[in-house]
């Protein structure tokens, strides 16, 4: 009997096993071949460019390719005295096609970097080494300059030696490496990566609480409303969401300018008087209520759909057993949202630590974000390693929450409204 | 919602505090983008309400701010509209398309690896405009198509894609598979199935997913401020500068203009929403 059941063959004479597997195999490649074309796209355009970021936040070719010869001769050189002979020879023709090739300057500056005071030895060195005769240049070049006796400066070309560098990464965090190759905090009225970063992260905790916080009672009315009236509500909400965040944030300008309609009610109350009107834009103030504005809807939305499932019998059941509906709320409707809080909050969590926009326009010096500077070095001081460094910095952190999230609650379903 | 009549007084207070509480949020939530639109027909040059205004006064109110976006000298908003809709039209094309192609292989249950595509289709969502405005500068840059119309559709069709996958996906989950089998059984191809049988059933997510690409093109910003040269402003990034430099109450013509967009917009998707869950036998 089981041996029959084995052979049970398809119409076209090939067991059946066999031939649902091939069918099986077939709808695989099938359904593969109709996500290749978007995956494809999106690896080549989008997430290879991500990755390519690193490479270019840690690179640090530019002085290595400089100084090939000079590089070559260090590695024998262990940086306790000053390099010999070779080393000398190789820094002099190296720097010799630099300045012939009039690209002497980029290196000036770099190692001016490293250490201070390079800029006008190298300038020196180039002015007299057309002068210099074969051989002997150890005793030349150190002749031009007395700073060349001075072994740091020799053991600074050599720090800049790697092709990488996490350099860009420490200046994130408002350190660097210094002479002795100790990785050490920048001066204390320096430090302002620090502040952004604390800063980003204080306007997205308090956001997403204030989000919180104005989100919930009007989607539990929204969930509990008859459809009719609830439709009606609902574009208070979905209106904003569809409306252009430039359009929003422009209307935030105009309310809360120091003539603004805030500002004129806040006279009219008598909170404030006429002629010391508060500053509400920019500063953290604009960027907080803008952003909560903004960012409400996508609050609401996910505690909505989560709501709308929770039957009203089960809160009717609670009471009935003799709960107020304070205890029926917090043991019973409360720990159903859950699932909606999670997904809305780490939505605006999300979106709020990479803004942009509403801080760059409402947030004047003291409320722009980590963005605000990834997007200055982008476009003003074209430090584009640092850019990049900063910018993966934001996204592992965005990485980790959405992992923590994941743990926690579980990412199976992002809904739209 | 009406309360019982047996409420104690405290939980009645305590629920008209919560609606008072409702009203103050959805004000919140409304109100600002009505301060616009009387703005907009400001006579004065300023930002504010005039005495005029207040009074209702015809006077304090004109159309020159719209006439000033539409006939204004070196006004740069004729160009940038036009820019707007070709680039949001050919990146909401793009994203439908392979949009919807991958949410058909994604629901299908054969689907190998699934978590891991889903999460790498819908990773645009996730990852800070900024970061994606960087690395996609860096892509259009070295394959020459920085400050292209090209460029920056391809980056909104990057950005687009995932509301087309999540809303397309979410229309299939309510799919019945058997109507396609039984078209398979009576002979129709593979091809004749899709455009007859399952296109119209998951039409409203389509488009409602193409509605989500099209905004989220018209009203970019971050990424095209790093893509755009000149020749290819669109409206946000015009509102960005704008912004920056002066508030003029032209901007406000626009920005009410795109209000107006808003609102049609919603309208429709609410339409298709309704559609679908009709379609798809989902009644409340």
């Amino acid at each position: 009997m089981s041996s029959e059941t084995q052979k049970i063959l398809s119409t076209d004479g090939i067991p059946l096993e066999e031939s649902l597997k091939q069918a099986e195999k077939k709808n695989k490649i099938k359904a593969f071949l109709l996500v290749t074309p978007l995956l494809l796209f999106l690896i080549i355009t989008y997430i290879i460019p991500i990755a390519d970021m690193f490479s270019r936040s840690i690179d640090d070719k530019m002085v290595t390719n400089m100084l090939p010869k000079t590089y070559k001769a260090m590695e024998q050189w262990d940086g306790k005295e000053l390099p010999p002979e070779e080393v000398f020879e190789a820094f002099y023709l190296d720097y010799k096609i630099l300045v012939e090739n009039k690209t002497a300057g980029r290196l000036q500056t770099q190692l001016n970097y490293e250490k201070n005071g390079f800029k006008s030895v190298l300038k020196k060195l180039a002015r007299k080494q057309k002068k210099f005769e074969e051989g002997n240049y150890k005793e030349q070049i150190m002749k031009v300059h007395k700073r060349w006796r001075n072994v740091d400066y020799w053991r600074a070309i050599k720090r800049r030696a790697p092709a990488y560098t996490y350099s860009k990464y420490l200046k994130g965090v408002d350190m660097y490496s210094n002479e002795e190759g100790k990785i050490v905090q920048v001066s204390e009225d320096r430090r302002i990566h620090r502040i952004l970063w604390s800063r980003t992260l204080e306007v997205a905790f308090f956001v997403t609480l204030f989000c919180f916080l104005m989100a919930y009672p009007i989607a539990h009315l929204l969930a509990t409303l008859p459809m009719k009236y609830s439709n009606l509500l609902m574009i208070c909400v979905l209106l904003p969401f569809w409306t252009s965040l430039l359009v929003r944030t422009a209307s935030w300008m105009i309310l809360l300018q120091q003539q603004g309609l805030v500002n004129d009610f806040f006279v009219w109350i008598g909170l404030v008087g006429d002629d010391n009107r508060p500053e509400m834009m920019y500063n953290k103030t604009g960027t907080y209520v803008a952003m909560t504005q903004i960012l409400l809807p996508f609050m609401v939305l996910p505690l909505y759909s989560v709501m709308k499932t929770i039957s009203p019998s089960l809160m009717r059941a609670g009471k009935s057993l003799g709960a107020t509906p304070g205890v029926a709320f917090f043991k019973i409707y409360f720990p159903l949202t859950i699932p909606g809080i999670g997904a809305g909050c780490l939505l605006v969590f999300i979106l709020a630590i990479g803004y942009y926009i509403t801080p760059a326009l409402v947030g004047g010096a003291s409320g722009t974000l980590i963005s605000n500077q990834i997007a200055y070095h982008m476009k003003s001081t074209l430090d584009w390693s640092f850019a990049s460094a900063m910018g993966l910095m934001l996204l592992t952190g965005v990485l980790v929450i959405y992992w923590i999230y994941n743990k926690l609650v579980g990412v199976d379903n992002i809904k739209l409204g | 919602m009406a309360l019982p009549k047996y409420t104690e007084p405290h939980y009645r207070i305590w629920h008209y505090f919560y609606l008072f509480i409702c009203g103050c949020v959805f004000f919140f939530l409304i109100a600002p983008l009505f301060v616009i639109f009387p703005l907009s027909f400001n006579a004065e040059e300023f930002l504010v309400f005039t005495d005029g205004m207040m009074r209702l006064d015809p006077d304090a109110f004109s159309t020159r701010w719209y006439k000033d976006m539409i006939y204004g000298t070196k006004n740069p908003w004729g160009l940038a509209a036009k820019n707007s809709f070709i680039i949001a039209i050919f990146a909401t094309i793009g994203s439908i398309i392979l949009g919807t192609l991958a949410a058909l292989g994604l629901s299908s249950r054969h689907m190998p690896y699934k978590v891991l595509i889903m999460a790498t289709l819908i990773s645009p969502m996730i990852v800070p405009l900024i970061i994606s405005g960087v690395a996609i500068f860096f892509f259009m840059a070295k394959v020459g198509l920085a400050a292209t119309h090209l460029g920056i559709i391809l980056a909104h069709i990057i950005l687009g894609t995932p509301f087309v996958v999540i809303t397309v996906t979410a229309t299939l989950s309510g799919f019945d598979h058997s109507i396609t089998r039984a078209a398979s059984s009576l002979g129709s191809n593979p091809f004749n199935t899709f455009m007859k049988i399952t296109l119209p059933l998951i039409l409203p997510g389509v488009i409602s997913g193409g509605l989500f690409a099209f905004v989220t093109s018209f009203d970019e910003v971050v990424v095209v401020l790093f893509l755009a040269g000149l020749d290819n402003t669109t409206i946000p990034v015009q509102m960005w500068t704008g912004l920056r430099e002066q508030l003029s109450p032209t901007i406000l013509a626009v920005a009410t203009c795109l209000i107006v967009l808003s609102i049609l917009i919603l309208v429709t998707a609410e339409l298709l929403r309704r559609r679908s869950e009709r379609l798809r036998g989902i009644n409340r």
